[in-house]
């Protein structure tokens, strides 16, 4: 038991039913605390509590400094009681507020007013020797004695002045109970309580010499935050982790790729509108190199006349505009590269990459010009069709989405094209996450060497990440809001 | 991609059937078109770039058919003999060389057609013409023409009336006055323009630019003249194609011209051969050949032993695996099995990864918080704020806007913006962001980055924190007396790993703290990753 507790009890147990206010008078203690101490021992039952409410007159601030000073009437009755007459411009400089005590006087009909003159009539010289009916209201108030009756009136009126207001008053009443009564028989010592243990204590064995106070182990305590991971990065940690353990080998490679990689590389031809200023980010800085002459050959011929069973675009392909440098648009450059590197004998290969992707994109809350792609590709002579679907599937349950949807889709790098839509049930609608496909030969044939299925995805995440995290605005992952960061939600999966 | 709204009254009289919205959304969207809206009158879908033949009604509608099964197979074009003759001047051949004609007769034209023709025109120059460079298309009323036609040039004071003009403008005025002039001047080279001039002078059009006003179709038109010409020779037959099959199954009559001796259009199909087993072998079906041919008859594709009839419309078959796709889509997406194969492979993290990771970790335990920036930034975050020196940083040609037109070369002052962004939330803000950087020379290098903010920051902390991690990680680090502009002199050290400098920390210049706008002390410290990994 707290000691405020203990001292509200004890004062209980000698006067058995008390206020509030006789309370706090007996035990020298705070409203608050006497409050809390009554409110923790009617949870224990050792005392009951009665309130009642109230409407009560109060004075307001001006109308407490009426009841002191007195009323602007009551001063010009004094003063008109002293000089019998006095010149309209003598009342104004000596009395404050001379406009309301005029107004009250002559209401009350004490004055006459002739020639710029003011004079107290018979009326007024008698009322000038009593107590006006507003300060009777006012001191009745005041002392917080019951106005009569017959005053009724002039209590309206003094509301109507703003000098007092109705207000609700609480009364707290609380009585003793029985359980109350045995408890302090049982006996309660009203000793200093500790409140923090100290090394010494502990040291020195003397905590057994105190008594512990009772912490309320409900009240709030300050927040820590702690150090995290972003929360993208997070979800980021766990899409690797799917890919990995379905046994696939990470990707990495540099933002900047050159057209060849990001583009011709993936059979993109160089009129595709993809290639123009307003969907890509290009670089001003010098020309880069391209890989080695057989391979840029092959890329070549498979844009100008195509592989072996390919018509190719029929068009005469600019080795210079290969060589202009881009922030890479999606990651499927990586698989690229890691196609051309790859020898026979490691197929079947799987891999996946994980990056940042540059769009020339006006921002809004769908779109970012900066935003992470998730890429894969599956190298089996074997592979097809319904693989992709399955590695798909695979992933996106894993995601927490059963339900996908795919849908015929273009793209110049995959014949058999694919669009997947996840369905969210929150949305109660479908998420349209991007592309997949089997690489086109005329990808293949110019990297690997010949035709094999090559499975390949690359698709924006972030929608997804953003419903888990239950944010509707892409801007939020690069927002860095502190305080969001500190607060958010771990990524549970 | 481009958005097309189809007529949905015509689309449905060519379908010849009437459909519920709920059927036609999901078909059209399996067909393989992103379907936008259908409405009380109109159809929007977004066309891939690869089927500009679905650009229109009747296009939509001949593939539509044949997915549903209303009419399979090649659709035949009767193309009548005409007697219409062009001759092409060879001056235009270093212009725009390639050019074909076609004659349509009883074209049932109202205003509707009318606005459906001028938005495929539309949507063809700007997609399968690249914006009318590769191919640009012209329409004329064939009855305000007088044949024989020319195509040849002129020089830039020819004059004649535009469309959208009310007098005779000069070529030279059109290219700098007319709004489509403007527009497409560039795609014209020389002082040679390209012109279609009918037997009695009268101007049919200056190709890619504008027609003339005497020869525009109307709402009374009954026939028309059509031109395409254009740098590219399959692009401009392809284009005509489209109109040609388009205007035919409005139920236009097609003749054919006479063009120095060669008879254009040529709707005929063409051939290419394929292998029923590579079809079955990339979809994971076990399909007939007669399966097979009816897939492929579905999607309006004629099939002869093992050779399949494309249309000459198509613009999108340049494999057999195209026709793979044809299959598939008859097929249906949706009736495809999902399936993971047994194949075993072993997964494998970079090293790179698994070390940014433990690096990462080592920050966390040290109670930061990890932000996430943009690689793109502006030179006032990245060297004035910072008070650096002016220096040349990589810079994007196209930039989205110019907050955004620099790549960062520091992650430090990302954060420090970062902070300045969260001056009403609680301090300490302690953060930390690892990521890629770049040099004017496009060289990219992993850094990691800290900053730390709270009345009592000093440098004591920055160096406590860059010892912890490197303890963590097991690598020994040394710290020597330093300058950076953007740290206080003498608290800035340089950051040395097996005698390599690999970066700095400090205390941040009151100077730059005042650039960032912070009222607080603050420590930084930037270093290169990928030097400890190696």
């Amino acid at each position: 038991m707290h000691d405020n507790e203990k001292q509200v009890i004890t004062s209980l147990e000698k006067k058995k039913k008390q206020s509030l206010e006789e309370l706090i008078e007996s035990t020298k203690l705070n409203r608050d605390a006497v409050s809390t101490a009554l409110a923790n021992l009617a949870d224990q039952a050792y005392v009951s509590i009665e309130e009642k409410t109230s409407e009560e007159l109060v004075l307001t601030s001006e109308g407490s400094m009426y009841a002191n000073q007195g009323l602007p009437e009551r001063q010009a009755l004094d003063l008109l009681a002293k000089t019998k007459e006095i010149a309209m411009n003598d009342f104004k400089s000596k009395i404050d507020n001379d406009a309301i005590a005029l107004t009250w006087l002559r209401k009350a009909g004490y004055v006459d007013i002739k020639d710029g003159k003011v004079s107290l009539n018979a009326v007024g010289q008698k009322a000038s020797k009593e107590k006006l009916a507003h300060e009777q209201v006012l001191s009745a108030v005041m002392g917080k004695k019951p106005l009569p009756e017959k005053l009724a009136t002039e209590a309206a009126e003094i509301i109507k002045r703003r000098l007092a207001e109705v207000k609700t008053q609480k009364h707290v009443t609380a009585s003793i109970t029985k359980q109350g009564l045995e408890l302090v028989k049982r006996g309660i010592s009203v000793e200093k309580e500790v409140g923090q243990l100290t090394p010494q204590m502990v040291v020195t064995g003397d905590w057994k010499n105190h008594k512990f106070r009772i912490y309320d182990v409900s009240a709030s305590a300050k927040p820590i935050y702690p150090g995290r991971r972003h929360f993208l990065n997070q979800a980021i940690e766990y899409v690797r982790k799917i890919w990995l353990e379905m046994g696939f080998k990470e990707m990495q490679g540099p933002l900047i790729q050159s057209s060849f990689w990001n583009f011709d590389a993936l059979f993109t031809p160089q009129s595709h509108p993809a290639r123009e200023m307003h969907d890509t980010l290009f670089l001003d800085a010098k020309k880069m190199n391209l890989p080695e002459l057989g391979l840029v050959k092959r890329v070549r011929e498979a844009h100008e006349i195509g592989t072996r069973d390919s018509l190719g675009w029929s068009y005469i392909w600019d080795q210079e505009e290969a060589k202009k440098p881009v922030l890479r648009t999606h990651t499927t450059a990586l698989s690229a590269q890691t196609l051309a590197r790859l020898r026979k004998e490691e197929w079947p290969a799987k891999y996946f990459a994980l990056g940042r992707v540059f769009r020339n994109e006006t921002v809004d809350w769908t779109h970012l010009f900066e935003f992470d792609q998730v890429e894969g590709i599956v190298v089996d002579e074997n592979a097809n069709f319904k693989h992709l679907l399955g590695y798909l599937k695979e992933f996106y349950s894993k995601m927490g989405y059963n339900n996908i949807r795919i849908r015929p889709a273009f793209f110049p790098y995959t014949e058999m094209s694919l669009e997947v839509d996840v369905y969210s049930p929150k949305k109660q609608g479908y998420i349209e996450l991007g592309g997949a496909g089997i690489f086109r030969p005329e990808v293949v044939e110019p990297l690997l060497g010949e035709d094999v299925p090559v499975l390949a995805w690359g698709q924006g995440f972030g929608r997804i990440i953003m419903e888990y995290y239950q944010m509707n605005d892409l801007r939020e992952q690069n927002k860095n809001d502190v305080q969001k960061l500190r607060e958010l939600r771990q990524w549970m999966m | 991609m481009p958005t097309v709204n189809l007529d949905k009254k015509r689309f449905l009289k060519y379908l010849d059937r009437d459909y519920d919205d709920e059927f036609l959304k999901e078909r059209i969207a399996m067909l393989g078109t992103d379907l936008d809206s259908i409405t009380e009158t109109e159809i929007i879908v977004e066309a891939f770039p690869n089927r500009p033949d679905l650009l229109s009604e009747a296009g939509m509608a001949r593939a539509l058919r044949g997915f549903i099964g209303i009419e399979t197979g090649l659709p035949a074009y009767d193309i009548k003999k005409g007697n219409w003759k062009v001759s092409v001047d060879h001056k235009v051949k270093k212009i725009r060389e390639h050019a074909v004609c076609a004659v349509a007769k009883n074209v049932n034209i109202d205003s509707a057609y009318l606005k459906s023709l001028m938005q495929i025109q539309e949507k063809l120059h700007v997609t399968h013409s690249r914006n009318r460079k590769m191919a640009s298309i012209g329409m004329y009323d064939l009855d305000t023409i007088k044949f024989p036609i020319k195509y040849t040039t002129v020089q830039h004071d020819f004059k004649f009336t535009p469309l959208e003009a009310t007098k005779e403008m000069t070529v030279k005025q059109i290219l700098k006055e007319h709004p489509k002039g403007k527009d497409y001047a560039h795609l014209l080279v020389g002082d040679e323009y390209p012109m279609w001039i009918d037997a009695q002078g009268q101007v049919l059009s200056m190709p890619p630019i504008i027609n003339s006003a005497e020869t525009a179709i109307t709402e009374k038109t009954k026939n028309l003249f059509i031109d395409v010409t254009g740098l590219d020779g399959k692009v401009v037959d392809q284009a005509m194609s489209i109109i040609v099959a388009l205007l035919h199954d409005h139920g236009a009559t097609i003749e054919q011209v006479n063009i120095n001796g060669a008879i254009t259009p040529n709707m005929a199909p063409w051939e290419m051969k394929f292998d029923y087993k590579y079809i079955n072998k990339f979809l994971g079906l076990d399909l007939t050949d007669k399966e097979i041919k009816k897939h492929l008859e579905r999607m309006r594709i004629g099939v002869r032993g093992d050779m399949a009839v494309v249309p000459a419309y198509r613009t999108d078959i340049l494999h057999p695996r195209d026709l793979m796709e044809e299959v598939a889509i008859s097929y249906g997406y949706e009736n495809f099995e999902a399936e993971i194969p047994n194949v075993s492979t072993v997964g494998e993290e970079q090293p790179a990864t698994v070390f940014q990771r433990k690096l990462a970790e080592a920050c966390v335990g040290l109670g930061l918080l990890e932000c996430l920036s943009f690689h793109l930034s502006n030179e006032g975050v990245l060297i004035e704020k910072m008070d650096r020196e002016p220096r040349p940083l990589l810079k994007v040609t196209n930039p989205v806007n110019k907050d955004y037109d620099t790549i960062r070369d520091l992650l430090m002052p990302g954060l420090l913006k970062v902070l300045s962004e969260n001056k009403h939330h609680e301090l300490p803000q302690k953060l930390f962001e690892q990521g890629t950087v770049v040099d004017e020379k496009m060289n990219e290098v992993t850094s990691l980055a800290i900053v730390s903010s709270h009345a009592t920051a000093g440098y004591d902390e920055a160096r406590s924190m860059v010892e912890a991690i490197f303890r963590s990680l097991g690598k020994p680090v040394a710290f020597t007396q330093d300058t950076k502009p953007y740290f206080m002199p003498g608290r800035t050290a340089q950051i040395a790993y097996q005698g390599e400098h690999i970066g700095y920390c400090g205390e941040i210049h009151p100077k730059v703290l005042n650039n960032f706008g912070l009222e607080n002390p603050a420590i930084g410290i930037e270093f290169n990753v990928d030097r400890l990994l190696k």
